[in-house]
C-alpha cells in the first residue's frame, strides 16, 4: 500500500509538511526531487496534516515533489554481510557495495527488561594503563569520551576498537570530518579489523539531519549481533553532533527549548540510546563508547552534563592523555578485585601520590622552596605522566602494574608511600630493606607531609 | 456497564496523542490505545471542546490518525492487597520478573500483567466479628506476608460507617475471594475482598491525624544521624551532581535504615544500579529480621529507557504503596531516584501540550506538585490507635550541579531536611560526600542538640582557617589557628567520612555513634598546644590513623576497648612528648 502525495504545503528547515490519511507515527516515507530521492521520516501528526524530517534536508524540495509513504519505519538490515561495509546515516551503501535489504529489522526497538540484566563482571582490556587500571572498562558499559575539538579523541576509540578483544566493532560516525572517516577507515584496514567492523558514517558534509539516525541503526545491529552471542564494542563519535542534530529539528518544530535551545527531551533521547548497553545472559554484549565534545570545555554544558548522568563514569581526554581525575569507570569496583592483588592498591596509591604532585607543583609555580619530598614528588610526577598517562603507552595491565611499581621504587622509600607491607614484600622491586619501619598494624598507612 | 465508550486518534505529537469523542470523559482517567493486539496504557491530561489529551505510556511509533481508543472511566490505579512485598514492577505496576518470564529480553509493548497473584492462596485470620463498626481502613482481619501481619482493610473509598454482617472463618483464601460482608447505613451490602483498587494520584487519608515527626529515623549513616538527621514521616533530598554519590547514598540507605518496608523508585536512572539492587537484595540479610532484604522491599523501576509518561506515573505509584502499608501501622521509607527525572517528564509533557513554559522551561505548576508529592509522607495516628510513617527521601540530579536550578529550589522549599552533595567532596573521596557546611535539618537527631552545633562550630571555623591558609600559607597561619584547623580535618575525617564498603564502619548504629562521637568530641573540645606545626600535624595524622582504625573494629569487643586505650595513650603521650622528627 504505497500512497503517493505531490503537494507539499510547507518547507521548514528540514521539516516539510502534507496532507495525508492513513499514514502511522514514524512511518518512512520517499521524497522525490529533481536532485535524487531521499528518506524522510513522520515526526508528528495532526489530522491529515503530517510532518516529516527530511534526511537529506530540504534544499530543493519543489512544492510538487512527490512524497510516497512506505508503510513502515525505518528499518535496517542485519547479516553477516554487513561485516566490512560502510554505509550511510540512512543505512544505504556508502561502498561500492551492493544495497542489503535482506532480514529487515526495526530500529529503536524497545529497552531491555532490568530483571533480564546482569551485573556485569568481565573486564575490557585495552592496554591502555589509564583504563586498565585506573578505571577499567567493562563488557557492557556504557561509557562517554569528554573532550574538546582538536583533542585526539577519535585517535583513542580507534586504538580501544584494534586493541581490545571483541568479536566485533561498529563505528558510528555523527558529523566526522571527512579525513577523520577516512583516518578511521584506514587504522582499522591496517590493524585487519576491518572485517569485523561495520561503518555507520554520516559525515559533516552531508545533511545535519541524516546524522540522527546513526546512533540507533548501530545500536539495533549491535543489539542483533549480541543476541546472537557476538561481544560487539559500539563507537560514536561525536554525540555531541547528534545532540545538536536534534537541537535543530526541535527548533524547527517550534517546540520550547529548555536549556541552551535543546529539547526538554534531551535526557530521555541520549539515555534511549545508551541504555542499549547491556550484557544479554547466555549470549553477547554490547558496550558503548561515545566521544562528546564539550563546547567551551564545558562540563556543564547540556550535552557532557546529561551524558554525565546517564553513562556509568567518563573519560576526559585533556592535552593527549587521560585524565586521573574526573575520569571515572563506575564498573571498575566489579572487575578490578580479581585481576591481581596489587591492581586496586596501585590503583588509589598512585593516584594519590599524583594528586600530591599536582598540589606540588602548583606551590612550585608559585615559587615556594622545594623541600627534599616535594623534589621526589615533582621527579614522580614526570615519570607517572610520561611512563603512565602518555596514550602513547602500550602495554598490557600485568606490565603496567609492574610498571607502577618500578616508578614507585625509582622515586620513594616503601614506608613513604603508603602501601600495605605485605604488598611491598611482593612487588617492590629489588630489595625493600631499609625505610619501612611499618608499624604492626600492616593496614596502616603513612600519610605523608607536604 | 453499557457500551463502551470509544474515541478515535486525531492527531499524534511524541507521546501525546489527541483523541475526538462522543460521550464523556474524565480527567486523568486511562484510555487504551487499541492497536491490534496491543492496548497502550494511556492517561487524559487536558480535555478541550471534544478533544481529550492523553499522554501515552508506551512508545507511539506506528499510531494512526482513526486509530480507536477505549477509554476506562478508571483513573490510573494500583491494585492493592497482600503479595506487594518482594516485588519488582515498573512504573504502572507491572511485575517485571513474570514479563522476563513471558517475554524474553525485552519489554514488550501493551502488554499488561496481574499485579498480584490471584491463585495464591493466603492464610487469612479475622479480626473483626458480626455487629462490629467500621470505617475505611478498619481492619477486618490479617494474612502474614513474610514477617508483617498485612491487615485486610475496608477499602479507603468507603465515606461512611458500616457494620459487619459476616466475616470468614480462619483459612486459606485468594486475594479473590470476599471475606466480609458489611452493611451501610441504607442498608446496602458490600462485599470485602483481600484486594482493591486506589488511584495513585490521590493520597491516601484514612487515618485520623497526621503528627509532627518526632521519632529519629536511624540510617546508621554518621554524619546523617548525628549532623542532619531525618524523621520518621519526615521529607528529605539529596542533590548532588553527577559522580558525587547519590546513588550509593540511596542503597545504603535502603539496606540499613532502621524501617519495616523500603520502597525504591528507580525513576528515569541507570538500569545498571537497579541490577544491582535486584541481584543482591535476595541475597543480603536484613540486620533486624536475619530475613532476606527482599522481603521487607518494593521496587519500582522506571529506568531510563522506559516510556517516559511512566516514569512519572512511578513516583505516585511508589507513595500509593507506600501509604497503603502505613495503614498497618508499619514504618515506610520511600526512596526516590531521581525526582529530577520526574520533573523532566513533566517538562517533556507540558512542552507537548504547548504550555507557557516556566523556569528552564519547567511547567509553572512545577512547585505545587513537588510540594504534593513530599507532602505525602507523614507520621499518622490510625484509627486503631496505633501509628505508622511513611518518610520520603528524593534524590535532585541538578543541571550542572547547580543548586540554583528550579527543581532543587522547589525541594528544598518542602523538604524537612537537605542532604547536599559536593563535587570537592567526592573528588576527594570523601565519602559520604554530603558537604557539612552548607546541608541542613529541622528534625531532632540521636545526639544531643548543643553538642552537635558546637562541633558543627569548629568544623566551621576550621574552614575559615582552611581558606585563609590558601591565600596566605601555612606560615602565616598562627598555631592556635591551625590546630583549630586540625580539629576539624580530624572531625571529617574520623567522623563525617564513612566506608560504606566496610561491613562494620557502614552500619554504625546509635550507640556506637553517641559513644564515638562523645569521644571525638572531648577531643576536640580539649585545650591541645603544640610546639610547632609540624609537630601538630604529626600528632593529628596518628591520631586521625589511629581513630579510622577503631571505626573498623566491631563495637564491645576487645579489641575495641584496646584501641581506644591506644587512643587515650597517644592524647596523653601527643601534647608532651616530641613526636618523631622528620626531615623537611
Amino acid at each position: 500500500m504505497k500512497k503517493v502525495y505531490n503537494k507539499i504545503l510547507s518547507i521548514v528547515g528540514n521539516v516539510i509538511s502534507v496532507r495525508a490519511e492513513g499514514v502511522s507515527n514514524e512511518e518512512l516515507a520517499e521524497v522525490r526531487t529533481r536532485r535524487g530521492t531521499s528518506l524522510a521520516k513522520v515526526i508528528k501528526i495532526e489530522r491529515d496534516l503530517v510532518s516529516l524530517q527530511v534526511f537529506a534536508g530540504s534544499r530543493g524540495i519543489s512544492t510538487n515533489d512527490e512524497v510516497r509513504f512506505l508503510g513502515n519505519a525505518m528499518r535496517v538490515s542485519f547479516s553477516e554481510n554487513m561485516l566490512g561495509r560502510i554505509f550511510d546515516g540512512s543505512g544505504q551503501p556508502r561502498d561500492k557495495g551492493p544495497a542489503l535489504s535482506e532480514n529487515l529489522i526495526e530500529i529503536g526497538g524497545p529497552s531491555v527488561n532490568p530483571s533480564k540484566r546482569i551485573i556485569p563482571k568481565r573486564m575490557i582490556r585495552t592496554n591502555i594503563p589509564m583504563i586498565d587500571v585506573f578505571n577499567s572498562l567493562v563488557v557492557s558499559q556504557k561509557l562517554p569520551v569528554f573532550s574538546v575539538s582538536g583533542e585526539p579523541y577519535n585517535e583513542l576509540l580507534a586504538r580501544i576498537a584494534l586493541q581490545t578483544e571483541v568479536d566485533m566493532i561498529i563505528l558510528g560516525g555523527i558529523g566526522l570530518k571527512f579525513d577523520e572517516y577516512m583516518y578511521f577507515k584506514n587504522e582499522l584496514e591496517k590493524g585487519g579489523a576491518l572485517s569485523r567492523s561495520i561503518f555507520f558514517m554520516h559525515t559533516a558534509a552531508d545533511p545535519v539531519v541524516e546524522g540522527l539516525m546513526v546512533p540507533d541503526l548501530c545500536l539495533a545491529v549491535a543489539e542483533q549481533f549480541a543476541l546472537a552471542g557476538k561481544d560487539v564494542l559500539v563507537l560514536l563519535t561525536d554525540m555531541t553532533n547528534f545532540a545538536d542534530a536534534m537541537k535543530e529539528i526541535a527548533i524547527t518544530m517550534e517546540q520550547v527549548p529548555s536549556n541552551r535551545g535543546y529539547p526538554g527531551d534531551l535526557y530521555t533521547q541520549l539515555a534511549s540510546r545508551y541504555e542499549k548497553a547491556v550484557d544479554f545472559e547466555g549470549a553477547g554484549s554490547v558496550t558503548v563508547l561515545a566521544a562528546t565534545t564539550m563546547p567551551g570545555d564545558d562540563v556543564t554544558h547540556p550535552v557532557p552534563d546529561n551524558t554525565g548522568y546517564i553513562t556509568e563514569g567518563q573519560f576526559y581526554l585533556r592535552n593527549g592523555r587521560i585524565e586521573p581525575f574526573g575520569s571515572l569507570s563506575r564498573l571498575k569496583q566489579q572487575v578490578n578485585k580479581d585481576t591481581r592483588e596489587d591492581h586496586r592498591a596501585i590503583m588509589d596509591g598512585m593516584i594519590q601520590l599524583y594528586a600530591q604532585y599536582i598540589e606540588t607543583e602548583e606551590k612550585r609555580s608559585m615559587g615556594f622552596r622545594m623541600s627534599d619530598w616535594d623534589k621526589k614528588l615533582l621527579k614522580y610526577g614526570g615519570l607517572f605522566e610520561s611512563q603512565m598517562m602518555d596514550l602513547s603507552v602500550n602495554i598490557s595491565l600485568e606490565n603496567a602494574l609492574d610498571k607502577g611499581w618500578e616508578i614507585l621504587a625509582e622515586c620513594f622509600l616503601p614506608d613513604e608511600t603508603g602501601f600495605r607491607s605485605e604488598l611491598v614484600k611482593k612487588f617492590w622491586p629489588g630489595k625493600a630493606e631499609d625505610g619501612s619501619q611499618e608499624t604492626e598494624d600492616g593496614n596502616r598507612k603513612k600519610t605523608q607531609k607536604q | 456497564m453499557a457500551e463502551k465508550n470509544i474515541g478515535k486518534i486525531v492527531a499524534i505529537n511524541g507521546n501525546m496523542i489527541e483523541v475526538a469523542f462522543e460521550q464523556s470523559v474524565i480527567q486523568n482517567e486511562v484510555g487504551y490505545v487499541l492497536v491490534g493486539e496491543e492496548r497502550l496504557k494511556s492517561e487524559v491530561i487536558k480535555i478541550s471542546g471534544n478533544s481529550a489529551f492523553l499522554q501515552v505510556y508506551e512508545i507511539t511509533k506506528g499510531l494512526k490518525v482513526g486509530d480507536e481508543v477505549e477509554f476506562t472511566g478508571e483513573m490510573l490505579s494500583v491494585t492493592l492487597g497482600p503479595g506487594i512485598l518482594s516485588k519488582v514492577y515498573d512504573g504502572l505496576q507491572n511485575p517485571l520478573p513474570s514479563l522476563a518470564e513471558k517475554y524474553g529480553f525485552f519489554l514488550p509493548r501493551g502488554v499488561v500483567l496481574d499485579a498480584l497473584d490471584f491463585k495464591k492462596k493466603w492464610h487469612f485470620t479475622p479480626l473483626a466479628k458480626k455487629g462490629d463498626i467500621l470505617y475505611k481502613g478498619s481492619p477486618v482481619g490479617w494474612v502474614p506476608e513474610g514477617i508483617f501481619k498485612h491487615k485486610i482493610m475496608l477499602p479507603f473509598d468507603l465515606n461512611s460507617e458500616y457494620t459487619v454482617e459476616s466475616v470468614v472463618k480462619e483459612g486459606d483464601y485468594l486475594i479473590t475471594e470476599t471475606v466480609a460482608l458489611i452493611r451501610d447505613a441504607k442498608g446496602q451490602t458490600i462485599e470485602v475482598k483481600m484486594h482493591f483498587e486506589w488511584p495513585v494520584k490521590i493520597p491516601i487519608s484514612a487515618y485520623t491525624q497526621k503528627l509532627v515527626p518526632t521519632e529519629p529515623m536511624v540510617t546508621k549513616v554518621r554524619i546523617v544521624d548525628t549532623f542532619f538527621p531525618v524523621c520518621k514521616g519526615g521529607t528529605y533530598c539529596i542533590p548532588g551532581p553527577f559522580g558525587a554519590g547519590k546513588t550509593v547514598l540511596q542503597q545504603l540507605t535502603s539496606r540499613y535504615a532502621d524501617v519495616d518496608i523500603v520502597i525504591i523508585a528507580a525513576c528515569g536512572e541507570r538500569a545498571g544500579e537497579v541490577v544491582e539492587t535486584l541481584r543482591e537484595f535476595p541475597e543480603l540479610e536484613d540486620p533486624r529480621t536475619k530475613r532476606s532484604l527482599m522481603e521487607r522491599t518494593i521496587i519500582i523501576c522506571n529506568t531510563s529507557s522506559m516510556p517516559v509518561a511512566a516514569r512519572e506515573a512511578s513516583v505516585y505509584t511508589a507513595t500509593t504503596l507506600g501509604e497503603y502499608y502505613r495503614q498497618m501501622g508499619l514504618d515506610v521509607l520511600v526512596l526516590a531516584d531521581s525526582t529530577s527525572r520526574w520533573a523532566q517528564a513533566m517538562r517533556e509533557l507540558s512542552g507537548r501540550l504547548e504550555e507557557i513554559p516556566g523556569e528552564e522551561a519547567f511547567p509553572a505548576y512545577l512547585e505545587s506538585r513537588i510540594a504534593e508529592f513530599y507532602e505525602r509522607s507523614g507520621y499518622v495516628e490510625l484509627p486503631d490507635g496505633s501509628f505508622g510513617s511513611m518518610t520520603i527521601g528524593g534524590t535532585v540530579s541538578p543541571a550542572g550541579g547547580n543548586f540554583e536550578e528550579p527543581v532543587t529550589q522547589a525541594t528544598l522549599k518542602v523538604v524537612g531536611a537537605f542532604h547536599g552533595l559536593s563535587r570537592a567532596r567526592s573528588d576527594a573521596r570523601k565519602f559520604p560526600a554530603i558537604d557539612p557546611l552548607e546541608s541542613w535539618t529541622k528534625y531532632p537527631g540521636i545526639i544531643e542538640r548543643g553538642k552537635v552545633r558546637e562541633a558543627h562550630r569548629i568544623l566551621r571555623q576550621s574552614n575559615e582557617v582552611r581558606q585563609m591558609m590558601m591565600v596566605v600559607g601555612e606560615e602565616g597561619t598562627s598555631i592556635d589557628d591551625f590546630v583549630v584547623y586540625l580539629k576539624g580535618e580530624y572531625l571529617d575525617s574520623v567522623y563525617l567520612q564513612q566506608n560504606g564498603f566496610d561491613p562494620v564502619d557502614a552500619v554504625s548504629d546509635p550507640e556506637r555513634q553517641n559513644y564515638i562521637f562523645d569521644k571525638i568530641f572531648e577531643i576536640i573540645k580539649s585545650d591541645l598546644h603544640f610546639e610547632s606545626k609540624e609537630t601538630a600535624r604529626l600528632f593529628f595524622n596518628d591520631l586521625r590513623q589511629l581513630t579510622i582504625d577503631w571505626n573498623y573494629i566491631k563495637a564491645g569487643t576487645d579489641k575495641f576497648k584496646e584501641q581506644e586505650k591506644a587512643i587515650d595513650k597517644h592524647l596523653k603521650n601527643g601534647n608532651t612528648e616530641q613526636a618523631p622528627e622528620k626531615e623537611q
